[in-house]
């Protein structure tokens, strides 16, 4: 036991000594987590936008404040030529224009019936598209308002409803994501690179030729990075929350418990790329393509698995990360408990348990 | 009493070249044994062999009295093994590196403290430098404390003093000799033939294959002919014209002087230094010398 502790002393000393490993460890999910949420978003946010109002009356004037109030829009300028209008188009300053024509209040209440002009830039179609049904639901809004005062009986209204993400924030979907590359990133290259930096150094040479046994080299190498990394669960978490705007919907403690069966396992996955391997180069090679890559591709995550050809969606089922990203969703977005995922988490300590016999019916007790 | 270390007809492969060829040798308890030879003879992978690292392509060899292949646990547990390259952990302090390796193998500093006490004195002032940063001489008295403290029986150095200055390496030898007194058996490996002389015994290596196992004396005593250590001004062009006289048997540079022997055992002294003189070759020195294990090494080389 005192025999384990030191080893795991000796493991913290490596990593905490090491400003490199520190810097990747620490600063990579903060930064991760940032770019995500704020840079590589797919929502659109303070699109600038030109409103021209010709009509200048009470219906329009609404309208323009409600849009206004919106936090997807930041309104240029109100005047503007036909012709100004194209130029700011094609120079890029404008990405949608809304036009109101004189006697627009007029038209609303005495035909029932008036028109607003949307002119969007669907040079990005995606972009384009959410603008215009941004401003739709806005305008549609300010129709069931009037219709309250109306008499006109009958009107339908399509009602929307997007489950578990009514803003359509980009968050719920990238925060799992983040989480289960985050951890995966860490947890495997920083063993993998671990365990082979002993064989590299020759301090493997030594450790051979003393009465320790694999097991414990294997645990006391998981150990840091284990804690490590749960602290890197938590700080993601507290950014998603405080930064985001972005709640845990389910139970913390078991989302914590899932995360540690995560790591686990891309800990044996890191241990096994260890032993398999002989130089540091390799072993980062291998976790960054043969782990990095299908984990991006095949979690979910970026891409629907239910569109992928049907071999890559029996592909996608050995990637740990698949299992946990759904893991996660569940608890945080959904809110759902532990018999929503018993399956997934059933499949991922297969997976880890698996691994980790190989890994120890393959670490060499001799060199070469 | 049983030898320490016995191997018979161990040989070891990689591929197409064989590294250790039939090589037998057996090194007694408590004597400091050396395996001398050039890089790439053949010395590490014996000492990986010994040290239950390697398997065996052929033959067998135990460590006190326990089989390499078979009973490599016991082995690893009772033997002290220091690597050709320094393997610490040159991130950790000084006296971690050593705790480490004493908890390693379940002892303490404390316990094993009169064994390395000598060594440990002269770092202990750099206790809590890493050891990444410690010079080289340090490094090695370093590693020789983290491989003795836990008492073993055999003590396995890989070339230890490859890379260390002069002074180092003269401190380093004198600390195997207090080893030695505390009835640790060394197997120690160097390419520098002067150790050689520091050592019980030794086993000439070259090309896998066991040219000589002798104490240092008894190699030199060996030496069939005499020798003459022959200088001049000239040394490149001395060593040209010894190589084509058909009077020379064996000749070489050796330091600053050639060495060489005759076929004639009784040679005309004065008979070499005028046909020297003839050739043209300058400030002439001409003396009887004794062998070293260098020229035994030599000359079981050509043999």
């Amino acid at each position: 036991m005192k025999k384990f502790l030191v080893f795991i002393k000796k493991e913290f000393a490596h990593v905490l000594r090491d400003r490199k490993t520190l810097l990747i460890l620490f600063g990579m999910p903060v930064v991760q987590i940032l770019i995500f949420g704020f840079a590589l978003t797919n929502e659109v946010k303070n699109s600038r936008i030109v409103i021209m109002d010709q009509a200048n009356d009470a219906a329009s004037k609404e309208i323009i404040t409600k849009i206004g109030a919106s936090r997807y829009f930041d309104i240029v300028r109100t005047v503007m030529s036909h012709q100004q209008m194209e130029d700011a188009f094609k120079r890029g300053d404008i990405r949608m224009a809304v036009i109101f024509p004189a006697g627009f209040n007029n038209d609303l209440l005495h035909q029932n019936a008036a028109q607003i002009q949307v002119i969007a830039d669907a040079s990005d179609p995606n972009n384009a598209t959410t603008l215009t049904s941004y401003v739709g639901s806005i305008i549609q809004d300010y129709q069931a308002q009037l219709s309250k005062t109306s008499k006109i009986p009958y009107r339908i209204q399509p009602e929307i409803r997007m489950l578990y993400n009514p803003q359509l924030k980009g968050a719920p979907n990238f925060v799992p994501g983040v989480m289960a590359l985050v951890l995966m990133l860490v947890c495997v290259m920083m063993t993998a690179v671990s365990i082979v930096k002993e064989k590299e150094t020759g301090t493997m040479e030594i450790l051979l030729v003393s009465p320790f046994r694999p097991i414990l080299v294997i645990i006391s190498k998981a150990v840091p990075y284990l804690l490590l990394s749960l602290i890197n669960v938590a700080s993601i978490l507290l950014l998603s929350v405080f930064v985001l705007d972005l709640p845990v919907n389910g139970n913390i403690l078991l989302l914590f418990a899932e995360s540690t069966l995560f790591i686990i396992t891309c800990l044996t996955v890191g241990i096994f790329i260890s032993v398999k391997t002989n130089s540091q180069q390799v072993a980062m090679l291998i976790s960054l393509m043969g782990m990095l890559l299908p984990t991006i591709l095949f979690s979910g995550f970026m891409f629907p698995i239910e569109n992928m050809p049907v071999p890559l969606q029996w592909f996608s089922n050995i990637i740990p990360a698949k299992w946990y990203y759904i893991i996660v969703k569940d608890i945080m977005i959904k809110g759902l408990g532990f018999n929503a995922i018993w399956k997934e988490t059933l499949i991922l300590s297969g997976i880890t348990v698996a691994l980790l016999i190989i890994s120890l019916k393959s670490f060499k007790i001799r060199l070469s | 009493m049983e030898a320490a270390v016995i191997v018979k007809d161990l040989t070891k492969v990689y591929g197409e070249t064989t590294a250790v060829d039939v090589v037998s040798f057996s090194v007694n308890q408590g004597e400091i044994f050396g395996l001398i030879g050039p890089d790439g003879a053949g010395k590490t992978s014996i000492f990986r062999v010994l040290t239950t690292l390697l398997l065996p392509d052929g033959g067998s060899a135990t460590v006190d009295g326990f089989d390499v292949v078979k009973d490599y646990s016991q082995i690893r547990s009772r033997v002290g093994y220091m690597p050709g390259k320094f393997s610490l952990y040159q991130d950790l302090s000084v006296e971690e590196n050593l705790n480490f390796f004493a908890t390693l193998f379940n002892t303490t500093i404390k316990e094993n403290y009169h064994l390395i006490k000598d060594i440990y004195v002269q770092l202990e002032s750099f206790k809590t430098r890493r050891a990444g940063k410690l010079s080289g001489g340090m490094k090695q008295k370093l590693a020789l404390c983290c491989a003795l403290i836990h008492k073993p029986t055999v003590l396995f150095l890989d070339e230890p003093t490859t890379g260390v200055d002069p002074v180092s390496r003269k401190e380093f030898w004198e600390m195997l000799k207090q080893l030695k007194a505390q009835n640790i058996t060394i197997v120690v490996s160097t390419p520098y033939m002067d150790e050689a002389n520091l050592c019980d015994r030794i086993a000439l290596i070259q090309g896998g294959k066991l040219l000589s196992v002798n104490t240092p004396g008894n190699i030199i005593k060996a030496y069939p002919d005499q020798l003459y250590a022959i200088k001049a001004d000239n040394m490149h062009a001395l060593l040209k014209i010894l190589n084509g006289y058909d009077e020379v048997l064996a000749s070489y540079a050796f330091g600053e002087f050639a060495h060489a022997s005759f076929k004639n055992k009784a040679v005309d002294l004065e008979g070499v230094k005028s046909y020297l003189t003839k050739k043209d070759l300058t400030g002439l020195e001409l003396k009887k010398t004794g062998a070293t294990i260098e020229d035994s090494f030599i000359k079981l080389l050509k043999d």
